[in-house]
């Protein structure tokens, strides 16, 4: 027991939970904790804009898989984190998020900044509270940090009153916790286990979707071992992306609305259907057609998700890594399967087709990405902002120990840059890229700055093709070409901006300028701006 | 078709809110609804009655497990729960029609809570069907008033819904 304000036992239970680094704006309402943030050698990355503090811990814990952290202050500081908590809510990723609140004597009295943050914030949190009681700090961190990085993961809101944070509390980091009633599953159902074997060994055409989970569930190897055992052709949902890799003979590419052929082929064919941590959206499962004859095998941490969007056959609520080593487990006296016929079936609905040559003075953004991955190290993070730019790269990007990162389930715009910011924090060494287009590089722009504040070498490329792409063609193709607020007329010349922030950049509008785009892209240790023009009415799917 | 759920969360601010709020952004529809606490002070219990099909029920309890603060969740089926609502219905009266509405209320086996020169007010617990009926039986002697609580239900027999079960 230690005599503290709570202001520094907050920072006491960060250090705790091993946070070394938070992205963050300060503000009146939360100043007493950042006062003890400069007497503690926690890092605080400064953003531009309250929504990227928490698009930063996002790509931060997507990268560490535990839950990172971001602050703000009260009011509009809260609010605008709630776009980038409905993004981590939705993409299941852990994050602890630290809000100031006015005096707890004026709450609910309209005062200067407030806002009634976690009841705004309670539609996308896993769970959050308003620390109102000075001597539950410990025991709300601990909560709140088991909460988030435990089970489906997600983001726990906590708000502290000024006043609290200035109040002396006895201190002792709890090391254990308890919640009645919350007690995530790990284990499979050694029954549906067993029948999920039994099917997956029945099984002519078997097929698996890998999905988001086999990240957050750390599954991603177990996986592989599985699809190689049982010679199990795999295709991937967005999220999923990089879990097999993409050179892999038994990948065959991404499901959904902006899916390849190949894999719409095998969800379309196949005899039981392996769902592995995908809880298959709209967006991902409209080009599966359901027959009778189909067996569903779901494994999902979230029991919510299994049997929401696809019936399942055999439900496995479970941790993904520790359902997928008792598969193996059960698999470990059966012989190696084959299933020929099924993959030739299907190498033959692989189609490669070449990028097209485009006009003078543009670059084919198929032809960039594939060019990109020649000199991207093994070891990269690719992360792709929200429109036409995150299926070129989601489509051509080459994953083998690599990442990709997006905002899959809320698709929000801005993400990129941001989100790139706290990839690139968490794994220095690795080569981190932020592919946006020019309409969501202009939500994120002012992140450029952390990047030179804190010397953060995030390498932006910028996908200009002077429209809201994805949307033109949405209205290109259901709304009679009627183009309507989409032009991006009046936008700046991004090379100035780069320069703006003394950032070393260079257009390319030709194949042979984007060579040596990447070229010193890649070779540069310093944050970097490519930006590659592209043709105005290029479509997604190239 | 009605189902009745019986939710068993901690008891402190906000939780209600959550519950609340969950319905209303799943698009779930609640048709009553009813708070109190339980034996366990630290521990309340919700019964919701819903509307929906049996997707929507098993939706409503995967995403109600969901919620940290909610404990346990258990649908009551119709045949196997004892469930009931408490009414308290005014209505005008004359001197001259006081027997009458009361012998009405006894056969409902409901007892006058207020009386004054020209109204009675009545209080019955009973379930939803009896006191829509009840309510009919009232209504041409002029209903003032009724106020409604949500339903409660219980299991018959040993079996309980509480923390420990």
């Amino acid at each position: 027991m230690e005599r503290m304000t709570v202001a520094k036992a907050m920072t006491e239970c960060l250090k705790a939970e091993g946070i070394t680094r938070l992205f963050g704006y300060p503000g009146a309402a939360i100043c007493p904790f950042y006062d003890e943030l400069y007497k503690s050698d926690i890092e605080h990355i400064l953003v531009r804009h309250e929504v990227n503090a928490g698009h930063a811990a996002s790509g931060y814990a997507r990268m560490t898989g535990k839950p990172a952290v971001c602050v703000a202050t009260s009011g509009p500081g809260a609010l605008n984190l709630i776009t980038a908590i409905a993004t981590a809510y939705m993409d299941s990723v852990p994050m602890v998020i630290i809000t100031g609140q006015v005096n707890s004597d004026q709450i609910g009295r309209d005062v200067f900044q407030e806002a009634d943050i976690t009841g705004s914030a309670e539609p996308f949190v896993k769970h959050s509270y308003l620390l109102n009681r000075p001597e539950d700090t410990a025991e709300v961190f601990k909560r709140a940090f088991y909460i988030a990085g435990t089970g489906r993961k997600g983001p726990v809101l906590i708000d502290v009153p000024c006043d609290v944070q200035k109040a002396e509390i006895d201190f002792e980091y709890p090391e254990t916790v308890e919640i009645r009633s919350y007690r995530p599953s790990s284990k499979g159902n050694g029954f549906q286990i067993k029948r999920a074997v039994t099917s997956m060994l029945e099984a002519k055409k078997p097929l698996i979707i890998a999905g988001g989970g086999l990240f957050t569930g750390n599954g991603a190897e177990l996986m592989r071992k599985l699809s190689e055992k049982l010679d199990i052709p795999v295709i991937s949902t967005l999220m999923g992306l990089g879990a097999m890799p993409t050179d892999s003979p038994l990948y065959y590419g991404m499901l959904g609305m902006h899916g390849c052929e190949a894999a719409k082929c095998a969800v379309n064919n196949c005899d039981t259907l392996i769902l592995l941590g995908a809880r298959l959206s709209d967006r991902t499962s409209s080009p599966i057609s359901r027959n009778n004859e189909l067996v569903v095998i779901h494994i999902d941490i979230d029991p919510a998700e299994i049997g929401k969007s696809v019936a399942a056959n055999v439900p496995i609520v479970g941790d993904i890594s520790i359902v997928l080593g008792q598969l193996l487990e059960q698999l470990n006296s059966v012989e190696p399967q084959q299933h020929a016929e099924w993959k030739n079936q299907l190498d033959e609905s692989r189609v490669d087709r070449e990028p097209k040559p485009v006009e003078k003075g543009f670059v084919n953004p198929k032809w960039f990405i594939r060019e990109l991955n020649k000199y991207l190290p093994n070891r990269s993070i690719a992360v792709a902002d929200v429109g036409e730019n995150q299926f070129w790269t989601a489509s051509n990007i080459e994953l083998k120990n690599g990442r990709f990162l997006t905002s899959g389930g809320m698709g929000t715009m801005g993400y990129s840059l941001p989100a790139a910011i706290g990839a690139k924090c968490a794994e220095p060494d690795a080569e981190v890229i932020a592919v946006c287009g020019d309409g969501s590089f202009q939500m994120e722009m002012p992140e450029l700055a952390t990047c030179v504040q804190h010397g953060i070498s995030v390498k932006v490329i910028v996908m200009r093709n002077r429209y809201l792409g994805m949307v033109r063609e949405h209205q290109t193709n259901f709304y009679g070409n009627r183009l309507y607020a989409v032009s991006l007329d009046g936008s700046p010349d991004y090379t100035k901006i780069a320069d703006a922030y003394g950032i070393e950049n260079m257009l390319v509008e030709s194949e042979e300028s984007a060579k040596e785009g990447i070229k010193r892209l890649i070779s540069s240790d310093k944050p970097f701006l490519l930006e590659v023009a592209v043709p105005e009415l290029i479509e997604t799917i190239l | 078709m009605k189902h009745t759920i019986s939710v068993l969360v901690e008891n402190h601010a906000g939780v209600l809110a959550r519950v609340a709020g969950l319905f209303a952004r799943r698009g779930f529809n609640i048709d009553s609804l009813a708070v109190g606490v339980t034996d366990d002070v630290n521990v309340s219990r919700i019964t919701i009655v819903a509307d929906g099909s049996d997707y929507t029920l098993e939706q409503i309890e995967k995403q109600l497990n969901k919620l940290i603060d909610v404990i346990k969740v258990k649908t009551l089926s119709p045949e196997s729960m004892v469930s009931r609502e408490l009414v308290l219905i005014k209505v005008s009266c004359s001197p001259k029609q006081r027997s009458e509405i009361i012998s009405i209320c006894d056969l409902a086996h409901g007892k006058i809570s207020d009386i004054s020169a020209n109204s009675v007010t009545m209080e019955i617990s009973d379930n939803a069907q009896n006191l829509d009926t009840f309510e009919e039986l009232l209504r041409p002697y002029g209903i003032k008033e009724i106020v409604r609580t949500g339903t409660i239900a219980i299991q018959k027999g040993e079996a309980a819904v509480t923390v420990r079960s």
